[in-house]
């Protein structure tokens, strides 16, 4: 049968590449100076070199997505390695050994993936307190159980195959055997989950600091632009569209780029 | 039914271990809520004299025991912040969260499952094309984006609504319900287009499967082996899809009730969190476990009655 | 009642010189037991499906002519083929327990095609179906009306499917290798069944297998099929005693020896 092209994976790759880039171009450099305060350009409408307008204190909202998407990047991606890193290894080790130790995980895991992320968050920002750092620590802890889940089904699957017998007999360690053999192996499942596991994490990071829970200022962030920009509705609305669809761009990129990943996968 | 027990007699264990989590998680904050309740008032000797008072001095277990024994006789301890019982705080507050959740849950259910059954109907046709594609993209909103853009459209554009007009259901129930509409459908829309593409693709999925094939040879038509064959086999993942949605939503009211400013368990939630009100927190979170743990419960016994080998496993 | 003329098909999916049948005919009386002989791939279970309609017309390119009672079974509209199916024409398909619906009870599903193509109440439909149970001997048919697939054992299942076959008494049982997925001695006990109810009944079987040794103790004729053709047909013991082709000699030569001494 002929194959149809993956759109998917091609616009999600592009749109990902491009929101990426520019986020790496305005951490060094971005079109005004995101906190300028300017009370000629106040509630200025989008224009030529204001592609978003500009907000109540006249700042250019471009220039402040660009800052905050850079903050949203970094919370982010911190986020999903802390989580793949430990989620790998803890399902590593539960699939290729199994046994009850692979059992209590597993049913640990359907515990905390049974509760909406966004109120687990909420009770250990309430413990920890918000911030940053603590952000990063909290989001990466609730994304460990998915990844370990998907990590310990394709080892305990991949333990079975052939390739891993004959390493076996040629004498490889269970190190060598789980992290030279079995890993580069399970990287088409595990990315398609890296790039949903972004997804979630920006919708968090947002969500949270919607509720001014999450990154505190001087900090910038998408998600507590969007809750001031609710303010300014009625005289502004491009600061809330602008940034709003700062977010939903960011998610969209990956979200068909791990579709994309996936229909790959089958 | 011995299936019901099991389910009934493990939901009892969940329940208790959550229980304990949620005890402990708050016994590790660093602090002690003497300060907090003192504040500027506060001397060493009067905060042990309230720490006796408040029994913070025994031990944790027993602390936990007689947390667990008033919570279940309805007595969710006191509010740091303010003198109210967190019994009363959040009176008002649950019933307002719940409706919400419900409307949504409704508008969920009775869209993406015909629409669902629909795209599988006509899958590979570009009315299907069309909606996977928007689905995709639907997917990607978050609820609190949704809701600024609806109220945007409805009360400043359009003005059929007026934000920040909430009426609690003690002084108008049908403006409170009207009020209600918007939010729900915020928090909605992105789980239609999730409900929508699970209940396709396993709809798809079950047509390839052999049992279809014995239903047409019997002379069933292509609807009458959607309806009476398929649809029963993968309405089950969307079962228990839905009973997360539940969870999902009412997580997604919190940030809803925000957009909208609806006065519900959300805010007080976030109010709570951030005076480090922790009575008022553990409660709320406690009554949230145990709805999760309750709905997904309910959801395993339903799909039991729909395919009765689950019962084997 | 059946004739198969020069019958072609071709899947779009498959490249242009692979067709899955390159032109069989083939004939078949009314009441008569007919095996098709080959081994997988060999075209036969698509001949068969074929002559039920249940090949997506979109999905390949049909040639010749399947009459069945007089109609093209090709060319019929499928809305009347629908109304042959289940009714004059029944299949029994190889794996019992995943040709039945897991979530619905033995006795609907056994009495659908009555429910589709004919006015009997509930009751009358019933009464039906516990009669197709005594007559396929499955013990307890009350009990077995209201059990679920997953509650019985794979002989019982296409003691099931069978009775679902024939409880509209139809012209024609197609069965795609029925036995193939039961042990030897219950895939005695369905042969046996399929002869007593072919006596009683007087309905014609087709009856696809890729083991000669159990159409020899079925069918008074045999096709032989290989990729995608006829390569040898006529009586069963004609074929078996003096096979002309090599693939026939092939088949009976991987036939156990003690079974194929084991002459009746």
């Amino acid at each position: 049968m002929k194959k149809k092209p993956n759109y998917y994976l091609y616009i999600g790759g592009a749109l990902s590449a491009v929101m990426v880039l520019m986020i790496i171009i305005g951490f060094f450099w971005t079109p005004f100076e995101p906190n300028a305060v300017s009370a000629a350009t106040k509630f200025a409408m989008p224009s030529l070199s204001h592609p978003l307008g500009c907000d109540n204190m006249g700042r250019d909202i471009f220039s402040r997505v660009l800052e905050g998407a850079g903050t949203t990047l970094i919370i982010s991606v911190s986020t999903i390695a802390i989580g793949t890193a430990i989620g790998t290894l803890l399902g590593a080790f539960t699939g290729f050994y199994g046994g009850l130790p692979d059992e209590i995980l597993m049913k640990v895991c359907d515990a905390i993936t049974a509760f909406p992320s966004i109120l687990l968050a909420l009770v250990l920002v309430s413990i920890m307190g918000s911030g940053k750092y603590n952000i990063i620590i909290i989001l990466g802890i609730l994304f460990i159980p998915s990844y370990s889940r998907v990590i310990r089904g394709e080892f305990a699957k991949h333990r079975e195959l052939n390739y891993v017998k004959n390493a076996r007999i040629m004498g490889a360690g269970d190190l060598r055997i789980m992290f030279v053999h079995i890993l580069p192996n399970i990287i088409p499942v595990l990315l398609p989950a890296v790039t949903i596991g972004f997804n979630n994490a920006v919708l968090a990071e947002a969500s949270m600091s919607f509720l001014s829970i999450g990154v505190q200022p001087p900090d910038p962030s998408l998600g507590r632009m969007l809750s001031e920009s609710q303010t300014y509705l009625f005289s502004a609305p491009w600061y809330a569209i602008g940034t709003g669809l700062a977010i939903v761009l960011l998610i969209l990129g990956f979200s068909l780029l791990g579709e994309g990943l996936q229909r790959r996968n089958q | 039914m011995k299936y019901i027990f099991k389910k009934l007699v493990s939901l009892i264990i969940i329940l208790f271990i959550v229980s304990l989590l949620a005890f402990l998680a708050f016994q590790v904050i660093p602090g002690d809520p003497t300060t907090k309740i003192l504040g500027t008032e506060y001397t060493p000797e009067r905060a042990h004299a309230l720490r006796e008072a408040m029994g913070l001095n025994r031990p944790v277990i027993v602390r936990y025991f007689e947390w667990l024994k008033n919570f279940l006789m309805g007595d969710f301890g006191t509010s740091y912040s303010y003198s109210l019982s967190v019994k009363e705080m959040l009176a008002g507050k649950l019933p307002i969260t719940f409706v919400l959740t419900a409307i949504s849950f409704t508008i969920i259910t009775v869209i993406s499952i015909p629409l669902g059954i629909l795209l599988a109907k006509f899958e590979g046709t570009w009315l299907d094309r069309i909606f996977t594609t928007m689905n995709q993209t639907i997917m990607s909103i978050p609820p609190f984006f949704i809701g600024i853009v609806l109220s945007y459209i409805f009360s400043i554009v359009l003005k059929v609504f007026v934000h920040g007009d909430f009426v609690s259901y003690t002084v108008d129930p049908v403006k409170f319900v009207k009020y209600l509409f918007f939010p729900a459908i915020s928090i909605a829309i992105p789980r239609i287009a999730m409900t929508v593409k699970l209940l396709r693709s396993s709809i798809i999925g079950e047509m390839d499967k052999d049992y279809v094939r014995t239903a047409f040879s019997r002379g069933n038509s292509r609807d009458s082996v959607l309806y009476r064959h398929v649809l029963k086999n993968s309405i089950v993942p969307v079962v228990t899809f839905l009973a997360v949605t539940i969870a999902d939503i009412v997580a997604g009211s919190i940030i809803i009730e925000q957009v909208f400013g609806i006065p519900g368990l959300g805010r007080l939630l976030v109010s709570s969190i951030f005076n480090r009100d922790f009575p008022v927190v553990q409660a709320i979170v406690v009554i949230l476990a145990i709805l999760v743990v309750t709905v997904n419960t309910l959801a395993d016994i339903i799909n039991q009655y729909i395919d009765p080998r689950i019962k084997l496993r | 009642m059946l004739d198969i003329k020069n019958f072609t098909l071709h899947f779009h999916s498959a490249p242009p010189e692979n067709m899955a049948v390159k032109g069989i005919s083939m004939h078949m009386d009314k009441g008569e037991i007919v095996g098709l002989v080959g081994e997988s791939g060999s075209g036969k279970t698509v001949t068969a499906l074929t002559i039920a309609g249940l090949i997506n017309r979109r999905m390949a390119a049909f040639g010749g002519e399947i009459l069945f009672n007089g109609q093209n079974t090709l060319t019929l509209k499928s809305e009347d083929m629908r109304k042959i199916r289940g009714k004059d024409i029944s299949i029994v398909f190889q794996e019992p327990m995943s040709s039945l619906n897991p979530v619905l009870r033995i006795g609907p599903q056994v009495e659908e095609s009555l429910r589709i193509h004919t006015n009997k109440t509930k009751e009358e439909r019933k009464e039906l179906a516990l009669k197709a149970f005594k007559d396929v001997e499955l013990p307890n048919p009350e009990e077995v009306y209201n059990k679920y697939p997953h509650e019985l054992s794979g002989g019982q299942l296409q003691r099931v499917m069978i009775a679902a076959a024939m409880i509209s008494n139809p012209t024609l049982l197609i069965a795609d290798e029925p036995t193939t997925a039961l042990d030897v001695t219950i895939q005695a006990q369905i042969i046996e069944l399929l002869k007593r109810l072919n006596k009683e009944y007087g309905m014609g079987i087709l009856f696809i297998s890729h083991n000669l040794n159990v159409v020899r103790k079925l069918c008074t004729r045999v096709a032989v099929m290989h990729k995608g053709l006829i390569v040898e047909e006529g009586p069963v013991e004609d074929i078996f005693h003096n096979p002309k082709e090599d693939y026939t000699k092939k088949l009976i030569a991987a036939i156990p020896t003690r079974s194929r001494k084991n002459v009746r």
